[in-house]
């Protein structure tokens, strides 16, 4: 393999893992920031110890997000030196708002709201949650919008050999970005509510905190279902931008070949890339596709065959990653309304709460499927339509990229093992007894 | 101007990392030598507990401001330290991970392999900074297209190695001042006196690297242009010796600011010295990267120069107070606490 596909492959290994934590970091803050407010509205301690519970998990969590989260910024330095010199300019310009506004908040309100709970007073302290969950949120829209420029690059103008910036105001607001933005939150929003309600489903069948876990219960499941349905609309509108914008993707994800107006959607297709065309196509639905993606029935749905086989991404792959990944999110939408009917009594659903703890995966696996759509769906390009993969890798030696990716792969296997072990641990401990969670 | 501003503040955000996570990894360093137990490890280990997060990010920022201000450099710099780019990025992750993981769980084994990845998480970053900035104020094998014809070996040379002990040293010392600051007696003792012994060493490695500098490097040419300059070796210098004074005092937090002036005055004397390279090529000096031919667009200097200047002063005042509510000692109770490292 050469040194372009090995750091490739370290990036998607880089970025997968790094996704497994930065959901529920986005998410839980937010749930945590909800129930210390509770504490501190009410006085109830019971809300407070249910904070520390839920604290804890989210505390274990962030540390793997932050690390990794360092290695993906510096990693466009090591292994793609040739985009980032040729887009720094813009792109390296949000990463760098991304760290002066989110990541020092993020960082530092962490350390004071972990260590602070008999320094501060309450409401101090939960204010300094309500900063860590601000500032992750805002960091998620910087990272996003930099990756909105690589799939849609607006606002640049070509001088001096290399991207520069043209329109600060067009690239901050670019649609694209806004729809990604609120795609990847709900998505991780609905993932923090799963992973609370699937823990907490554990405790109420075992009869244990039935009164924490309730409240937990009631807070993820209204939080649930409110993205959850969301993101069907919000997915939706995404996708249309993304028709828009990156054409080649669109078809790759739906596997369309032949230029088609008025497309059918197809319930049913396994696609034949090598042939370019489709194996099997069953269960159509007339102008359906069309109307989905161009919000017009008899819209003309551009095929894979309009550009020369090197300008399409891999199709098997963004195919199934995309269908997957819906199916999956339409799934969660049933559950987390079935969920929030019972928000008042899930103890008497067994079954349910059964099913939630089988649940808790579904998300995470739905959003890395996402970013496979988002990034392998994007290719041969780095940036869409202006700068190839191919082009944009540093000229290191494959065999010193092909040692940092075992070693990427033997560290991270190893944190993840780790990682999973603490919060299995403690999501399955429960909270500390009310006396030692007052000491 | 922009170019120079940024170039400026490029050099103050490192200082400034340099300076706050320096106590954190030197501290981490120190520990397996000046703990006798668990509790004296624990001590150290919650006396950077609310600070090494926010501490990291100094360089995030660092790395991010490079990429933003000076997109070549980031480029060929980070291309061309690739592995010892990779250890340094590791090892704080073991770092981080050792720090959140460690107390959480009781047994032996779990604590002992936090403990060492915990050392390794911070001797190896100290050790490759200084190594990577004495590489750089010496010059890097980069041709025209600012590839790297080297390897890791060629960055272990005599001067980057002296660099590399140099920072280790600066840390230490600022380390063992900050668990003199945060522990109570009998380790903030035992804490003050390592700071001062490691003292000895930093003085001698330092006196050696300023004349090794003059050998190995064309730093001192701005600082012969314009002797004014010179101001900022001889306040390192003072910084340096009145650390010494105020450790035979056992005013630790005066000596901690004393040896943070050290480091900052250090980083900024390389940094003076550098300019206007950012990344000089040992080849050719032609092949060097300066802050002219690496610079980003005037508008995204601009645009960002409001971004730092806003936000920078924010970060410094919240950061600050942080601080400020952790200034006390480390207490048996606080360790007792359930979120305790």
């Amino acid at each position: 393999m050469d040194a372009v596909m090995l750091s490739r492959l370290q990036f998607a290994v880089a970025t997968y893992f790094h996704f497994l934590f930065v959901p529920l970091t986005l998410g839980l803050s937010v749930l945590t920031a909800i129930m210390e407010t509770q504490y501190v509205r009410t006085g109830d301690e019971e809300y407070k110890r249910m904070t520390k519970f839920w604290g804890k998990l989210f505390v274990i969590n962030f540390a793997l997000g932050v690390v990794t989260g360092i290695t993906l910024e510096f990693q466009f330095g090591t292994n793609w030196s040739r985009y980032s010199k040729y887009v720094g300019d813009i792109f390296g310009s949000l990463l760098a708002i991304e760290a002066t506004l989110a990541f020092f908040l993020e960082s530092t309100f962490i350390g004071i709201w972990i260590f602070g709970w008999k320094k501060l007073s309450p409401k101090a302290h939960a204010a300094c949650i309500w900063l860590v969950a601000a500032a992750s949120n805002i960091s998620a829209y910087w990272i996003l919008v930099a990756n909105s420029w690589m799939q849609h690059p607006v606002g640049y103008v070509i001088r001096n050999g290399r991207a520069e910036l043209a329109d600060f105001w067009a690239i901050i607001t670019q649609p694209y970005a806004v729809w990604m933005f609120l795609h990847v939150i709900s998505g991780a929003y609905i993932l923090a509510a799963f992973f609370v309600m699937g823990v907490s489903g554990y405790h109420l069948l075992r009869g244990h905190e039935i009164s924490l876990f309730k409240r937990s219960f009631k807070i993820a499941a209204t939080f649930a279902v409110i993205f959850a349905v969301a993101e069907v609309v919000i997915g939706d509108f995404h996708g249309k931008e993304m028709m828009k914008a990156q054409p080649t993707k669109a078809a790759a994800a739906e596997s369309v070949w032949e230029t088609t107006t008025g497309a059918p959607m197809y319930l049913f297709v396994i696609p034949d890339e090598a042939n370019e065309r489709n194996k099997v196509e069953i269960l159509g639905i007339p102008k359906l596709l069309s109307w989905v993606a161009l919000g017009d029935k008899d819209g003309v749905y551009r095929g894979l065959k309009e550009w020369p086989k090197d300008q399409r991404p891999p199709v098997t792959a963004t195919f199934w990653s995309f269908r997957l990944m819906v199916g999956i999110g339409l799934f969660l939408a049933v559950v987390s309304i079935a969920a929030w009917i019972r928000r008042n009594t899930p103890e008497n659903s067994p079954g349910l709460l059964r099913l939630l703890i089988y649940c808790i995966p579904l998300p995470y696996l739905a959003a890395e499927l996402g970013w496979t759509v988002t990034e392998i769906g994007r290719q041969p390009w780095i940036v869409y339509g202006m700068m190839k993969t191919s082009d944009a890798a540093s000229r290191v030696a494959g065999s010193q990229v092909g040692l940092s990716l075992a070693a990427f792969i033997i560290v991270y296997t190893l944190l993840g093992i780790a990682c999973f072990y603490l919060v299995y641990k403690y999501a399955r401990k429960g909270p500390e007894p009310a006396s030692v969670a007052k000491a | 101007m922009l170019e120079t501003i940024w170039f400026l503040l490029w050099g103050v955000l490192w200082a400034v990392y340099f300076m706050l996570d320096g106590f954190d990894l030197g501290l981490g360093t120190l520990v397996p030598f000046i703990a006798s137990n668990d509790a004296d490890k624990r001590v150290a280990y919650n006396s950077m507990g609310p600070f090494w997060d926010g501490n990291e990010v100094w360089l995030i920022t660092a790395g991010g401001v490079t990429f933003a201000a000076f997109p070549t450099t980031y480029a060929v710099m980070f291309s061309a330290l690739y592995t010892p780019l990779l250890l340094l990025l590791f090892a704080l992750i073991l770092r981080a991970v050792a720090l959140e993981f460690r107390s959480k769980s009781d047994n032996q084994s779990w604590q002992k392999l936090w403990d060492v990845c915990h050392f390794l998480g911070s001797f190896v970053p100290a050790l490759l900074l200084g190594v990577a900035f004495a590489n750089i104020f010496q010059g890097i094998p980069i041709d025209a297209e600012g590839d790297f014809h080297g390897n890791l070996l060629t960055l272990l040379n005599p001067y980057g190695l002296l660099g590399g002990i140099l920072f280790v040293l600066l840390f230490l010392v600022h380390g063992a001042l900050w668990l003199a600051i945060k522990a109570e007696a009998p380790l903030e003792d035992r804490a003050g006196r390592a700071a001062g012994g490691i003292w000895w060493p930093l003085l001698v490695v330092a006196v050696i690297f300023l004349v090794a500098t003059w050998f190995a490097t064309s730093l001192y040419t701005n600082y012969l242009t314009y002797p004014v300059l010179l101001l900022i070796p001889l306040v390192t210098v003072a910084a340096l010796l009145a650390t010494r004074v105020f450790i035979a005092k056992k005013a630790w937090w005066k000596a901690w600011f004393a040896s943070s002036l050290t480091i900052v005055g250090a980083t900024l004397f390389g940094v003076v010295g550098l300019y206007p390279n950012l990344f000089p090529s040992s080849l050719n000096a032609a092949y060097s990267l300066t802050i002219f031919n690496s610079a980003s667009s005037p508008l995204t200097l601009k645009i960002m120069l409001g971004v730092a200047l806003t936000f920078v002063p924010i970060v410094l005042i919240y950061q600050i107070w942080g601080y400020y509510l952790f200034k006390d000692k480390v207490t048996k109770e606080d360790l007792s606490a359930e979120e305790a490292y």
